[in-house]
């Protein structure tokens, strides 16, 4: 006899946004696991349309108010690739800083706010910091520090004023960053606590041979800008993205799934990052990470909670480095030329993973088209995979801890559901002439 | 910790970017003492645990854009004693709002691969259009100071110190150089409510309406000078059509310069 159980969780907790499990088991296997994305759509890919180009970054940060840099920044680029110019010297480094600041921010959220409670037995980190407040104290204060970063720089934390296709409204002077260094100093020593707080969780033994997707520069830990390349030989150019990566329409989530080059669900995010790009992190970041024992490439996803907090030291060491070797360009931002009909794509690094822009320009600058794939939506197959592979190790657990560890295994992943949603869109779109 | 019963917040999310209450948690030096001033019984973004309304300040960010959303925010408003609107989102309807001016339909076949599996209104409102609001917070996002006065206000029973006047004023008083002035910026400070800390001008850019109309704007003589300028209609239609689009007094000025 098959019997039959289903684990429904019907609201996920400390994920961004609004999201559901729907998890059936026949015969004691796994017989689907569904993550259900209920977020309301915002249709940001319509409502782009008719809108001037230099309105993007604003427009598309209000997708996510835990990583609107990273559509700024990835949007920014896409207009420059428009308009064929780019923002080099100091300005490139100042988007560099900023993305710093985003990384240590929305990655400290993730790992004391969202994530250590699930390893430390509490419901969140409110009820976690009544045993471990210093912890928790440290935590806010890391966090904090990146969100000054954004703040000195960017005007505000959440949506930050200051970005602007060509580069910046205004650059700050080195005195008005100077505080920022002191503060990274006392936040490098807070990171590294954090990898070794980390590193002692404990963690089950799971892994899985995923396919890694990231972005590589010849000679940075990538954030704005290199090459897409793959664990499985993929290595193509950001204006290549559509000719290898698919979406897909399924009717229980309002986001699409990605697939690379019609294989099944790949890995964008910090693992895949870090899997690409060891060679590219500073050696005592590297040996930082030797000594969390997740060495060059870390297949455990449970563990992406170490490489989050390597990330966020890796972030603190650029950010001082960065304000350490600035000089306040002449201009704050690049001269633009009259726009012309032209496409342009942007991926940069967003805290989650992979973020993808594409826009079609007018001949008045006007966006004709816009679509945007951000990393929750290619990371969603892989979610599925995820629970589909490990929940059948968990079935003898009574309903609701099994409910417990499937949660925790969407977290591994920081989903970023209101990033997911915007993003439904037409399929039939990629045969219908796209270019 | 005060032996009487702690207030009870809940924090709700409809149509957002999350970013609205993401500032409860930038309030990194003060989150665990407002966790130990007040029950956090509601939070998803925060804990798994939820503990049972009635909720004595309820949080709301977010738009309603769904069937199913315009029942939730009954629930919401009959489950609490007191409701603040945290957001454009939730106070004018978001940057979604732009849906209320295109036909959704066509809306959704841009974009979506199978619109008959969303189910979503013809437009994305405010809050208080379904239910009484108690005081309504402005920005795109809120300010974290703007938020911990309310929180304080509405647990301990007094005005919210809100001021609703322009950016202009503040702008001022910072003894910043006028953009459009000087440098013939569009900026919208002149009737836009402050709050953000005159981020913009500071930064030597036009104000771009975060928070919303300032009380009795006027928007008219704004788009005069815009055009002035030689900004044309579709420039000032943008203009005041973005994250407040839906702010009665943004939207009228909107529709005298465009469809």
């Amino acid at each position: 006899m098959a019997r039959s159980r289903t684990i429904e969780v019907g609201y996920l907790a400390r994920v961004e946004g609004e999201g559901a499990l729907h998890l059936s088991v026949r015969s004691d296997r796994v017989d689907r696991a569904e993550l259900r994305i209920f977020e309301p759509p915002r249709f940001f890919e319509a409502l782009l349309r008719g809108r001037h180009y230099s309105e993007a970054p604003d427009i598309t940060s209000r997708i996510c108010g835990i990583c609107p840099v990273a559509y700024q920044m990835s949007a920014v680029h896409a207009m420059e690739a428009a308009l064929g110019v780019t923002a080099g010297g100091q300005l490139r480094a100042l988007r560099r800083l900023l993305y710093c600041g985003e990384w240590i921010e929305s990655h400290t959220l993730h790992i004391y706010l969202l994530q250590a409670p699930d390893f430390l037995g509490a419901e969140s980190a409110i009820e976690l910091a009544r045993t471990q407040r210093a912890a928790v104290e440290r935590g806010l204060q890391l966090k904090k520090v990146g969100n000054e970063i954004l703040r000195v720089l960017g005007g505000r934390e959440v949506h930050p004023i200051n970005v602007k296709v060509g580069g910046f409204y205004r650059v700050p002077t080195p005195q008005e960053l100077k505080p920022l260094a002191e503060r990274l100093d006392w936040a490098e020593a807070a990171a590294r606590d954090t990898v070794s707080w980390v590193a002692g969780f404990d963690f089950p033994d799971l892994s899985r041979d995923y396919e890694f997707v990231a972005l590589r520069h010849p000679n940075e830990y990538p954030m704005n800008e290199g090459q897409i390349v793959s664990s499985r030989g993929l290595d193509i150019a950001v204006a290549e993205y559509d000719q290898h990566f698919a979406e897909q329409h399924v009717p229980y989530t309002h986001a699409l799934q990605s697939r690379l080059d019609g294989r099944s669900g790949y890995l964008a995010g910090p693992l895949a990052r870090f899997a690409l790009n060891f060679d590219r992190l500073p050696a005592d970041v590297q040996q930082a990470a030797r000594a969390a024992g997740v060495g060059a490439v870390c297949r455990n996803p449970y563990q992406g909670i170490i490489v989050r907090a390597l990330e966020v030291l890796y972030a603190c060491i650029e950010a001082r480095r960065i304000i350490a070797a600035y000089e306040r360009p002449a201009e704050p931002a690049v001269a633009l030329p009259a726009p012309r009909p032209s496409v342009g794509h942007g991926a940069t690094e967003a805290p989650r993973g992979l973020l993808y822009h594409r826009y079609e320009l007018d001949a008045d600058g006007t966006i004709a088209a816009a679509n945007i794939v951000p990393p929750t939506a290619q990371n969603q197959a892989s979610i599925e995979e995820d629970l589909r592979e490990f929940a059948g190790s968990w079935l003898a657990l009574p309903d609701a801890q099994l409910r417990l560890r499937c949660e925790a295994a969407i977290r591994n992943y920081d989903p970023c559901i209101s990033c997911a949603t915007h993003f439904l869109r037409l399929t039939v779109d990629r045969g219908a002439g796209d270019g | 910790m005060p032996a009487a019963r702690r207030p009870k917040l809940a924090v709700w999310k409809f149509a957002s970017c999350d970013g609205c209450q993401l500032t409860i948690l930038d309030c990194e030096d003060e989150l665990l003492a407002l966790a130990d001033a007040v029950e956090i019984a509601y939070f998803p973004e925060a804990r798994r645990g939820q503990i049972r309304g009635p909720y004595d300040l309820s949080l709301v960010e977010g738009s309603v854009t769904t069937p199913h959303d315009r029942e939730r925010i009954q629930a919401v408003r009959r489950a609490s004693k007191k409701l603040v609107t945290i957001g454009a989102c939730a106070t004018a309807g978001g940057i979604q709002a732009l849906r209320n001016f295109a036909d959704v339909r066509a809306f959704a076949a841009a974009v979506y691969a199978s619109p008959q599996y969303i189910e979503t209104l013809s437009a994305s409102t405010a809050i208080a259009r379904h239910v009484p609001v108690d005081f309504e917070l402005r920005g795109c996002p809120i300010d974290k100071t703007q938020l911990l006065d309310v929180m304080t206000a509405f647990l301990y029973g007094r005005k919210p110190n809100v001021p609703a006047h322009s950016v202009c004023l503040d702008c001022k008083r910072e003894g910043n150089l006028c953009v459009m002035v000087a440098h013939g910026t569009a900026c919208l400070g002149p009737v836009t409510q402050t709050g953000c800390g005159v981020l913009c001008p500071s930064h030597n850019r036009g104000c771009y309406g975060c928070f919303g109309p300032k009380e009795t704007p006027n928007t008219a003589a704004l788009a005069a000078w815009l055009r002035r300028l030689g900004l044309g209609d579709g420039e000032i239609m943008r203009l005041y059509r973005t994250f407040n689009a839906d702010a009665d007094a943004f939207r009228d000025e909107s529709r005298r310069h465009g469809p």
